[in-house]
């Protein structure tokens, strides 16, 4: 079941190009939908069926974010896939986009037609402009084989797919900072509500999925929601891109089916590199609480297995590590990036990821004193819950983590000003 | 202020956007113009700004939020490494050493003939290649052994 | 409605109000900094964060709608940890240095700090230092103290409508800014130091003059525009020094002008006229009140007896009290001369004989911002209303349509949906292509268009700005606004120069059957004339004209509270309080009566003009002069219904069209916002304002070639017999044939008629 969503193709020669997706029966599900004249609604229940849940991180629903969409709205409304994958550990959506970019263009067609949307947005990360341009590539190739565009494939409907190109904040993957920043203003969250299916893009009502959550779409309607839903486990439909990073021998981008057991992910990405030993594991991306080894080789690859050991599955970004890694200077490191990114619009985020940083930079550098330990558990559980998005627990769920599981390195590092690995 | 061809490409992402919505084009716009001139100067953000009708200062808060803007002037190659924990965790500490002594510099700073700078970058979402670099924006170079260093380095002319 | 519970007590609230706007309107205070109440939510400082029955985290007040069942506690044990640990996070970053803080005292941090702060500080890190940023002379920064509210921002966004402080950077490196550190121009700028709930923007003109527990605090009313924003003026020493808004919603909501805001700084000027003077052989000497007085009484008396008593004439400041224009009026009268008037800038009489009551904005202030329609004719909009501006830019964001026959195309910071930017010899016509096309009758484009705005929308009004009101054919202007108003069933008005455009009506202080205008005073020479406040040169519609009729009298009486360019023509001075040296009263635009109280006592020898006028009623032995206080003269000045007494309509008006001039250059003449009266002309902070504005000669490119000269070149300007020299500067949004040469201004005070013929030539 490796590779049947969406890395179908990926060993083949220019998987990217338009010929060679239609070849194997791309473009199949977004014909179907328009010959048979499928109805939002029945869109809606397959994907919904399918247990197909949100990629980007937080895992909800997918059938159920679409049917929050008002239906009879008057005016125009938008469909904006969110590419701005920054997360440290996570970097599926660059490969979607790169190999198959015409899936996640079907997918985003078909989520205009279900959502009613006039146009659709493709915000991709910063960094990686090649895979920005091939996306401008493909879609340009959709719009000269009448799949996009005006009067798609003769049925009169038009509905047009743009990308817009990020330029290296790591807040805009947060949806109404990416909402602000397709607006051309600074990526700065929205308070919530209102919700972008109400005051989304340019106010009107916006839905916004994740790059993998849209290329999962072809499969779901061209094969119904069932099979999806069998591939991976109830509650957990699907296959999922896990992408495998640090002290493993082959990182990379492993299509698995839900619920695959994290050992045998460890072994397909090579195993720890060199053959040393699994000290521990952030299991998705950077922002969710580390795992030590002993407890990771026992979960399985969903979102309720993580969940049950504390941390998150996040957007199935396996950072790997092994027994050489200072937890100290792995924390500074991570604490130091929330630092840099906060947007600084709430002020516990502004001033709270500083203070973090800076408590753990003492640590690290033997300068680190007794009572840093409640002062970091203290200053992160004042930004937790407290701020407008996600970033400010982001940036306080790696201390908690850190301190839970491996109090014992930061305690060593404060009374003996050094590291003990 | 800018060429032909910048306002061109900036037309073009213009209308991506409904009209009057050119302001979503300020992200793409102030690219465009980093890539003629090299930096954002003042002038050329206030030029970009008033291309597309917004405040001079509206524009200036997207030129300082998003980090892969330049307000300084560069080297003709800026290398942006990444050193983020999966860079880190594969190598990146040594790969920024290797160029600190191929070139000369440090994180931040740029060759006295102005043709390098290094700059520490954050996540480029692309860390199963790790450890990264980005040159100019816009070429991921994977994988900083010191051979790779070395062919891309050997590559800038 | 919702039913919620604070606190354990029930409220009700609409659907859509936020658990914010619920407590305040109970009394229920919930901690906050970003939060205001005229401003859109940005929900960013999280100190109002409060405790919400089954919602998982605490919730900030601000933006959180009520729902039906919801229980808010605000000061549970959860809520309060939520706002210490936001208030420790504000103050890890914050300076200690509120004692050298000009904010000190008034600090939203510092008070809510004393509540939910703790003795020590837990952070041991380095603090952040930010380089304070120059935004002009009027505000102050110290950028350190910055908690990052963004009140600043949004109010540049959304109420002065021009967008130029912003937040650069992000994260903890974020700083608000202007862009470059230009200076910010908007008119309405030191509002953003009221908005500030820190120390990092605080007024320059006061910074470090007064501790704010120093101060004495009383309520006055602005002399400044038509508006009468309602003021908070602080004094030490018998001395004023700062000037705040006090909340009115019907007037100047919560906001001020920088003009209302800063002038005080001119009460406190070297020019003050602070004794009696009279001229003996040219030479000025102090005198004391009773020579001073007699020399006067005499002196008219003298004029009434040998030249007659139509050779006196009275002119005074329209930011002159109701009481100091009607007892002047009274005095005048009493001797005998029907000649007495406010309207100094007026040009136009015409209209006076079919006049019904005092003109006025014809719609209350308050109703400008639900405006649908609104036609503005002949104004410097932003510059003479700046807040009457703001309510129509809200009226525009609303929905409605602005639109504009104008001389000048100022940027309105709004869209205006149709415009006819035409010379001012062009705007009769103009208008009345609007009539015309209402009227059913063929019309130009422009005119059309505006006629089919103003058809729609169910609320609408026409306004006629300074620059109508000064203008030669104003007359003609009044009849159409009139006649338009009626086809389009809309209201029509007018946008009061000075604190008493109105009020001088109600007052009296205009010619009578038989009394002589302004224009006629300085047109036919008296032999005598009292000036009330008037800087000749600078408040009259030709001031080469005024100085010419006043040198060759025989006797001028200046009251004033200025020594002014009157040294050099009048033959008596007295000094006179402004606004906060004694009691008064300003009926604004919208017939509003203020009245207020003298906030410090008059300045050395200077007399409140009420009393100085009573005397010498009294000298004259006149009847009806024996007030003992301010209030007696009020209560006689402004008997019965003030409101019955506005009335805008013309009746039976039917002047024939003045003739156009002969095809040479037009001089628009508008009156820029900081020279506008004697008080603010002295105030240096805004002289040095970007509002400000310099004397140069605008003209479009074409304008410039006909003229055969070169923009940035020295030019000379001639008018009436004087001329300055100024520096040319090209406008293409100028309409052809123009000249833009501010009037008011030291610059060109020698010139003529503010909108009449002018030529400009090389230096």
């Amino acid at each position: 079941m490796a590779n049947e969503v969406i890395f179908h193709s990926i060993h083949q020669p220019e998987s990217w190009k338009l010929a060679n997706y239609l070849a194997v029966g791309g473009y199949d599900a977004l014909k179907k939908v328009l010959a048979e004249k499928m109805t939002p609604e029945a869109i809606i229940e397959q994907v919904k069926l399918s247990a197909l849940r949100g990629r980007g991180g937080a895992g909800f629903p997918t059938g159920l974010k679409w049917s929050f969409m008002p239906k009879n709205y008057p005016g125009d409304k938008y469909l904006v896939c969110n590419s701005d994958e920054g997360e440290p550990g996570t970097f599926k959506d660059r490969d979607i986009i790169r190999f198959n970019p015409h899936q996640l263009i079907e997918g985003m067609i078909i989520g205009g037609y279900t959502l009613g949307a006039k146009a659709g947005y493709n915000y991709i990360h910063g960094e990686i402009w090649e895979a920005y341009e091939r996306f401008e590539e493909a879609l340009d190739e959709a719009r000269a084989a009448g799949l996009l565009g005006k009067n798609i494939l003769g049925t009169g409907w038009d509905f047009d797919i743009h990308a817009h190109h990020g330029f290296g904040a790591y807040v805009c993957g947060e949806e109404t900072a990416l909402l602000e920043s397709i607006e051309g203003k600074k990526g700065q969250p929205r308070f919530k509500p209102p919700f972008p299916a109400s005051f989304g893009l340019y106010g009107k009502p916006t839905t916004i999925n994740n790059t993998e959550t849209l290329a999962s779409i072809p499969y779901i309607v061209k094969h119904g929601g069932q099979k999806f839903l069998d591939l991976g486990k109830p509650n957990n439909g699907g296959t999922k891109i896990f992408s495998v990073s640090g002290h493993v021998e082959n990182p990379g981008n492993f299509e698995i089916a839900m619920g695959t057991p994290f050992s045998e992910l460890l072994a397909m990405a090579g195993g720890v590199k060199g053959g040393r030993k699994l000290k521990a594991v952030i299991p998705g991306g950077s922002s969710v609480p580390v795992v030590p080894a002993e407890i990771m080789m026992d979960l399985t690859m969903d979102y309720d297995s993580i969940a049950k050991a504390g941390s998150y599955l996040g957007a199935g970004s396996v950072i790997v590590m092994d027994d050489t890694v200072c937890m100290v200077r792995a924390l500074e490191r991570l604490s130091y990036f929330y630092f840099e990114e906060s947007c600084g619009q709430c002020t516990p985020c502004r001033e709270g990821t500083g203070w973090l940083y800076r408590v753990v930079h003492r640590i690290e550098h033997g300068q680190g004193r007794p009572e840093d330990m409640d002062l970091l558990e203290s200053v992160a559980g004042n930004i937790m819950g407290r701020t407008i998005c996600a970033l400010g627990d982001a940036a306080a769920m790696p201390v908690q983590g850190m301190l839970k599981h491996f109090r014992h390195e930061f305690e060593h590092h404060i009374q003996h000003k050094k590291c003990m690995v | 202020m800018l060429s032909p061809e910048s306002l061109k490409k900036i037309d073009r992402e213009i209308a991506k956007y409904p009209s009057g919505q050119q302001q979503s084009a300020v992200m793409s716009a102030l690219r465009i113009a980093q890539d003629e001139k090299g930096w954002l100067a003042p002038e050329t953000i206030e030029f970009v700004a008033g291309y597309l009708g917004m405040p001079a200062i509206a524009a200036h808060e997207v030129a300082t939020f998003y980090n892969m803007y330049d307000l300084q002037p560069v080297g003709k190659y800026k290398i942006t490494v990444c050193t983020n924990l999966p860079c880190t965790l594969m190598g990146a500490e040594s790969a920024v050493d290797y160029l600190h002594r191929k070139l000369g510099i440090g994180l931040g700073e740029t060759t006295p003939d102005g043709k390098f700078t290094l700059k520490e970058g954050e996540c480029m979402g692309a860390c199963g290649d790790g450890p990264l670099a980005l040159v100019n924006n816009k070429k991921i170079c994977a994988k900083l052994t010191p051979e790779a260093i070395d062919a891309i380095l050997a590559e800038m002319e | 409605m919702l039913n919620i519970e604070i606190d354990g007590k029930p409220f009700t609230a609409e659907q859509g109000s936020t658990i914010m706007d619920v407590a305040e309107a109970a009394g229920i205070y919930i901690p906050r900094f970003c939060y205001h109440k005229k401003l859109s939510v940005a929900a960013n400082c999280r100190m109002c964060l409060v405790q919400v029955e089954k919602a998982p985290k605490p919730m900030p007040a601000c933006a959180t709608p009520v729902a039906e069942g919801m229980k808010v506690m605000t000061r549970s044990e959860a809520a309060i940890k939520a706002q210490k640990a936001v208030m420790e996070f504000l103050l890890i970053n914050h300076p200690l240095d509120c004692p050298i803080c000009d904010q000190g005292g008034e600090c939203e941090l510092q008070d809510l700090a004393v509540g939910y702060g703790t003795g020590a500080s837990r952070y041991a890190e380095e603090k952040r230092v930010v380089l304070n940023k120059y935004i002009g002379p009027l505000i102050n920064t110290d950028m350190t103290r910055c908690i990052h509210c963004t009140r600043c921002v949004r109010f540049g966004q959304e109420i002065a409508g021009i967008m130029e402080m912003g937040q650069i950077g992000r994260g903890e490196h974020s700083e608000i800014t202007t862009f470059v550190e230009r200076s910010i121009g908007s008119e309405l700028s030191g509002n953003a130091i009221d908005l500030c709930p820190v120390g990092a923007l605080t007024s320059k003109p006061f910074r470090y003059s007064a501790r704010a527990w120093e101060l004495t605090s009383r309520p006055s009313v602005s002399p400044h525009d038509g508006l009468g924003a309602n003021l908070t003026i602080q004094t030490k020493n018998n001395r004023v020094f700062r000037v705040l808004p006090r909340d009115n919603e019907e007037v100047n909501e919560c906001w001020l002008s920088d003009k209302d805001r800063f002038a005080y700084e001119g009460l406190n000027s070297a020019e003050r006229l602070q004794h009696p003077m009279i001229k003996r052989n040219g030479e000025w000497q102090e005198c004391d009140w009773s020579e001073a007085l007699e020399f006067v009484a005499s002196g008219l008396k003298r004029a009434r007896d040998e030249q007659g008593e139509e050779q006196i004439g009275a002119l005074a400041t329209p930011h002159a009290t109701v009481e100091e224009l009607y007892l002047l009026q009274k005095l005048v009268r009493g001797i005998g001369s029907g000649n007495v008037d406010f309207r100094l800038r007026q040009s136009d009489f015409r209209a006076d004989a079919s006049r019904q009551g005092a003109p006025w904005l014809g719609v209350a202030v308050a109703d400008l911002n639900r405006l649908d329609r609104v036609l503005i004719v002949g104004s410097t909009l932003r510059a003479d209303h700046p807040l009457l501006a703001h309510r129509l830019r809200q009226a525009v964001k609303r929905g409605g349509e602005l639109s504009l026959i104008n001389p000048v195309d100022d940027d309105l910071l709004c869209p205006v949906a149709h415009k006819a930017i035409v010379a001012p010899g062009a705007m009769v016509a103009a208008l009345d292509q609007v009539r015309r096309a209402l009227a059913g009758e063929s019309s130009d484009e422009a005119g059309q268009a505006i006629a089919a705005s103003l058809k729609a929308g169910e609320r609408k009004a026409i306004f006629l700005g300074n620059l109508a009101q000064h203008y030669p054919r104003y007359a003609e202007l009044h009849a159409l606004a009139q006649q338009i108003a009626e086809l389009a069933g809309a209201k029509f008005g007018f946008l009061g120069e000075a604190a008493n455009s109105v009020g001088g009506y109600l007052a009296g202080a205009v010619p009578a059957e038989g009394g002589m205008t302004a224009a006629q005073m300085l047109d036919q020479p008296r032999k005598a004339y009292l000036l009330l406040g008037v800087e000749a040169e600078l408040d009259t519609y030709n001031p080469a004209q005024a100085l010419a009729a006043l040198r060759s009298a025989d006797l001028v009486v200046a009251l004033s509270a200025y020594k002014h360019k009157a040294l050099d023509y009048a033959h008596v001075m007295l000094p006179i309080a402004p606004f906060t040296e004694t009691s008064g009263t300003f009926v604004n635009t919208e017939g509003r009566v203020q009245s207020f109280n003298a906030v410090v006592k008059p300045l050395g020898e200077t007399r409140p003009a009420w009393k100085v006028l009573r005397v010498l009623g009294n000298l004259m032995e006149l009847a009806g002069f024996d007030y003992d206080n301010a209030e007696q003269v009020r209560a006689e000045a402004l008997a019965g219904d003030a409101a019955a007494r506005l009335d805008n309509r013309l009746k039976a008006f039917g002047a024939k069209a003045a003739g156009e001039s002969a095809g040479g250059l037009q001089r628009i003449g508008e009156v820029p916002s900081y020279q506008a009266d004697a008080i603010v002309r002295r105030a240096p902070a805004l002289q040095h304002a970007a509002a400000a504005g310099a004397a140069v000669a605008w003209m479009s490119g074409a304008t410039l070639a006909r003229a055969g000269v070169e923009a940035d070149a020295d030019v000379v300007v001639s008018q009436g017999g004087g001329s300055a020299m100024l520096k040319a500067k090209c406008d293409d949004t100028l309409p052809a044939g123009c000249v833009r040469v501010a009037a008011g201004h030291p610059a060109t005070a020698m010139l003529g008629g503010m909108l009449d013929e002018i030529t400009v030539g090389r230096a």
